[in-house]
């Protein structure tokens, strides 16, 4: 399996007005770390409002000037930084944003989705790959529906031909059946060996879709295992975190832990979910670091003990 | 108690397409409908007119035989998707959880609401807090009647549990009658009574226009 994209310890604070000029750092991720390699999808499952956005933003630098990031990103092996990145953007690495008004308003479509390096046999053959009818290039975002500027938005991913995309929520809206039928094209991208990050807070379309799941709280991700893992039962999970989840959905057995996130700025020093943990004790707390165990990988104390 | 809307008809202007079409649908206390379908087919359309916030063209919309009341308490409540936006964000917490009725703090415990959230803005609460406020605000005594658009779809499925578990406790408790409108089909069957699904016909209609 190659690597294409890595990312090891990924620390994002913004630095924010408090009253008048005082300022403060508020951290938004922590410690994150996650790894791509060629022909997979990698779902990165968390709550809305929990940061997973600004994990996308912050390995494709496009992050307002008050953020700083640290850690480091690797992409096929070169470390890459806000900078670096710009060379490989549009062309190895592919953006799908979250909402439709990435388009730009005053730009006919057909001209947005070849951009600076696509060109018109390619917007073509994707436009009707999509289908979307002749003619829709010459129009204007506010001329095409929802659902239609949807796929402007992945075609003009796909225009440079990408190994890496990253899509953040690329289905919203859509209720799991059309969402798994429109994630379908990105199944297909995979086996022919392109990498794809796919950032979702629904956890079922993460399980119908993805080759592993990252599970993101409170900023970091706590786990990274194999989709095999989280289906039927939460035994094989490895962070009490990720099994509390799988436990609590509806197909599974319902059953909720108590307590909700902590929010960036009121975090919890240590484990970033000892406070409604069951098994919590003094190893808990301090610098818990990313470990292999069973085929996954996990940030708890505990995980090799069971 | 009795809820039952018979063959509504509904479409937003005159040129709009219809998005409901001959739809009967009944609802005893106890009973908890599932309402499922894709986006687009009209669910949270027909909460809003069984809610009596919207009036259907043709059709009508009876509680025990009789009209909904025009003023006061309505029996039937909804609960919304967004919990941010169905509160008014220039009230303080406790002002909107007692905005119709004050509720005990036998009630509040078993919510999982915590006092010393009453005098945050609604700005400065997690969406599952936020959403156990609108859920308690509409658990007076009064309501015989809920209905629940979609109310957990925004939440983390701890979350999601932790507030249907709630919410099926005090509708058991009570004898609610509730119409559940949700994608989320396990979800569904776990918990309603029974399930019916909007037909697709208004859809194909919808998109030959």
């Amino acid at each position: 399996m190659e690597e294409l994209l890595k990312v090891k310890d990924l620390l994002v604070s913004f630095s924010m007005y408090k009253k008048g000029f005082h300022k403060y750092e508020l951290e938004v991720i922590h410690q994150l770390s996650l790894d791509i390699n060629k022909g997979e999808i990698v779902a990165v499952v968390g709550s809305s409002g929990s940061g997973k956005s600004i994990l996308a933003e912050a390995v494709l630098g496009l992050l307002p000037k008050n953020a700083t990031v640290t850690g480091e990103v690797t992409y096929k092996g070169n470390d890459i930084d806000e900078k670096s990145i710009r060379k490989y953007l549009g062309k190895d690495i592919a953006y799908i944003p979250q909402s439709v008004d990435h388009l730009d308003p005053v730009m006919k479509v057909g001209d947005q989705v070849i951009g600076v390096n696509g060109t018109k046999e390619r917007q073509e053959e994707l436009f009707e790959q999509y289908n979307l009818p002749k003619g829709t290039e010459e129009k204007y975002p506010f001329q095409c529906s929802g659902g239609m500027s949807r796929r402007i938005l992945v075609t003009s991913a796909l225009m440079g031909r990408p190994d890496l995309i990253i899509a953040d929520e690329p289905t919203p809206g859509l209720d799991l059946k059309m969402a798994l039928e429109a994630l379908k094209d990105f199944r297909e991208l995979a086996d022919n060996g392109t990498g794809i990050l796919l950032i979702t807070h629904d956890i079922d379309l993460a399980l119908g879709v993805a080759d592993r799941i990252a599970v993101f709280y409170a900023g970091s991700v706590l786990e990274l295992a194999p989709v095999e893992d989280f289906v039927h039962n939460s035994d094989k999970l490895r962070h009490p975190y990720s099994q509390s989840l799988i436990k609590a959905l509806p197909q599974n057995d319902f059953t909720p832990i108590r307590g909700t996130q902590p929010y960036a700025g009121d975090l919890p020093s240590g484990c970033l979910f000892s406070p409604r943990c069951w098994l919590r004790d003094d190893k808990c707390a301090g610098n818990i670091p990313m470990t292999e165990v069973r085929g996954g990988k996990v940030r708890c104390a505990h995980a090799a003990d069971g | 108690m009795q809820l039952t809307g018979e063959n509504i008809n509904f479409k937003y202007t005159k040129k709009s397409p219809w998005i409901l079409k001959d739809i009967s649908i009944t609802i005893n206390s106890g009973e908890r409908v599932g309402v499922v379908g894709p986006s687009g087919y009209g669910k949270s359309t027909l909460a809003k007119i069984l809610a009596g916030y919207l009036k259907p063209l043709a059709g009508s919309v009876s509680l025990d035989g009789g009209d909904l009341p025009k003023k006061g308490y309505s029996p039937v409540q909804m609960i919304y998707q967004h919990p941010e936006f169905s509160v008014n964000p220039r009230l303080k917490m406790k002002d909107i959880l007692e905005e119709a009725w004050v509720p005990d703090d036998d009630l509040l415990g078993r919510m999982g609401i915590e006092k010393k959230w009453f005098t945050r803005w609604p700005s400065e609460l997690s969406g599952g807090e936020l959403q156990r406020f609108c859920i308690a605000r509409v658990l007076s005594p009064k309501t015989k009647f809920l209905i629940c658009d979609e109310i957990t779809t925004m939440l983390d499925a701890i979350t999601q549990a932790q507030i249907w578990n709630l919410l099926l406790d005090e509708a058991k408790k009570r004898e609610l009658g509730m119409m559940i409108i949700t994608h989320n089909k396990s979800l569904a069957e776990r918990v309603c009574t029974s399930i019916i699904e909007l037909p697709e016909l208004n859809h194909i209609e919808r998109a030959d226009v």
